[in-house]
């Protein structure tokens, strides 16, 4: 579980995110939605620590992460793993080393064990015959699935995806957000996920957080953002007409 | 006030970079990679560049002697004393200033844009450290190496250059590179190619480690990293030589 209790964050005196508070749940997919430069991604950067709040607290599991000495967020930082929208993959590292790399860093494992291991994890993302090929060499979605791999390599306590399905089809993105919800189920993570991707907030959205210019707008979860009377957040969710007939017909059903 | 502020967040940025290793076996192997990237990878232009200002300096020299009442050996000295003193520790210095600090600043400014250094800091990883320390250390290890074969190369050219164009006898050549032989001035040129060695590693990565933005601030940043390792070699040179030889 992680608490972001009133965060607040502002750059050149331009506030980017105003009082956040919200509860991003264990064994859940916790989505933070909003538009593109609605403060999503800063949001995000202020959780793992590339950013310092101008206040407010995020709490792992009760421990204030930007209150403790630089020894205990390092431990902390062990615990997340982080996928980033372009994936963030070594490019002169093989596939086998960038997933092995947090193993080489902070395991004690022999390389029998982290091979092991790395083909566990590409295994697990669907991927086999790649360990020897070099990102550059690998498609969007497979880069995607290999920065899944990394980021589970050291069965991390909570998974931050930025934006996971930018520049990824349909098809794939299907494939992407299935493969999250399971690992999330399967290994009792707290995931968080920043998307403005429709599809992934009505299929894995267990717990939303609408950010809406630097401000908390909106918390529930894909049931209930059909029922919302919220204007931005509608405007947002369902702004193409598909959306706008798919929430008609749920309406209807009820 | 800008250049302050960037004196200080340099040694800020120096404190990271010799930070407590996570894995030190991992810095080890690092290390070795970047001795051949950076020492071994730059030898064929060092080893071109080398031969042929010993040629062209000794051609220049005994054009200038010829006929008057300096010995010719003094030719074979004057180009030792050019390249032992200023040629090999800094000119190559400034040409891998070029070739190894762009190289160098374009890679980690690469990895700063791609999100790669934020995937590191994120794990908990000294990213400073892991992307710039082994490639100091490989400098600083290597670049005596690459200077004294440039030293001997340097040499070499003037020798081939008196031999191919007769406009030297070789043989006296090689009675003035034995003239007044100082071996203080050999250990003079290997302290200045430390010093370069830190600088063009430490200023060119410092720029890389701090692009902000995308593709045309990594080539800007890469520029940058040129002309201020240049800059800095410049004046170091200038410190060590007062130090040094007075």
């Amino acid at each position: 579980m992680i608490e972001v209790i009133g965060l607040h964050k502002e750059f050149e005196g331009r506030t980017v995110l105003n009082d956040i508070n919200f509860t991003f749940e264990t064994g859940k997919c916790n989505l933070v939605i909003g538009q593109s430069g609605s403060g999503k991604t800063v949001l995000l950067k202020c959780m793992v620590g590339l950013f310092q709040p101008d206040q407010g607290q995020v709490l792992y599991h009760g421990r204030d992460y930007h209150a403790m000495p630089e020894k205990d967020r390092k431990e902390v930082r062990k615990e997340i793993g982080m996928v980033f929208q372009g994936g963030a993959l070594f490019d002169s590292q093989t596939v086998e080393e960038n997933v092995m790399f947090p193993l080489t860093m902070f395991s004690k494992m022999s390389m029998e064990e982290k091979i092991e291991r790395v083909n566990f994890c590409l295994k697990r993302v669907n991927l086999t015959n790649v360990n020897k090929l070099y990102p550059a060499e690998i498609s969007g979605g497979m880069k995607k699935r290999v920065a899944i791999a990394r980021a589970i390599a050291l069965n991390p306590k909570y998974i931050f995806f930025d934006e996971p399905n930018s520049g990824l089809d349909p098809q794939t993105s299907i494939v992407i957000d299935d493969l999250i919800a399971e690992i999330t189920h399967e290994y009792g993570i707290t995931t968080v996920i920043n998307t403005h991707d429709m599809n992934s907030v009505m299929q894995m959205g267990e717990n939303i957080i609408f950010i809406y210019k630097g401000q908390q707008e909106w918390t529930g979860n894909s049931q209930s953002i059909v029922e919302s009377e919220n204007e931005n957040l509608n405007n947002f969710v369902f702004a193409s007409d598909l959306f706008k007939k798919m929430r008609q017909s749920l309406r209807e059903k009820k | 006030m800008n250049i302050l502020y960037h004196c200080g967040k340099y040694f800020i940025f120096l404190t990271k970079v010799f930070g407590k290793p996570e894995r030190g076996r991992v810095y080890l192997r690092q290390t070795i990679i970047e001795i051949e990237k950076i020492g071994l990878g730059s030898m064929p232009i060092v080893a071109i560049m080398s031969v042929f200002m010993g040629a062209v300096i000794t051609i220049q020299t005994a054009s200038s002697l010829s006929g008057g009442w300096i010995p010719m050996s003094t030719v074979g000295y004057a180009t030792r004393e050019s390249i032992l003193l200023e040629f090999s520790p800094t000119i190559i210095a400034l040409i891998l200033a070029g070739k190894v600090g762009s190289n160098i600043a374009s890679e980690i400014g690469t990895m700063r844009v791609t999100e790669q250094i934020d995937a590191l800091d994120i794990m908990g990883i000294n990213s400073a450290g892991y992307l710039v320390f082994p490639k100091i250390i490989a400098a600083v290890l290597i670049n005596p190496f690459v200077i004294v074969v440039s030293m001997f190369l340097g040499v070499f050219g003037g020798w081939l250059a008196a031999y191919a164009s007769g406009i030297l006898i070789p043989s006296v050549y090689v009675e003035g590179i034995q003239q007044q032989f100082i071996p203080f001035h050999v250990t003079y040129s290997l302290i200045k190619t430390l010093f370069f060695a830190f600088a063009i590693t430490s200023v060119s990565a410092y720029h890389g480690y701090y692009v902000n933005g995308g593709a045309l601030e990594v080539g800007a940043g890469s520029t940058k990293a040129v002309v201020y390792s240049s800059i800095v070699i410049l004046l170091l040179n200038y410190v060590l030589t007062q130090l040094l030889l007075i």
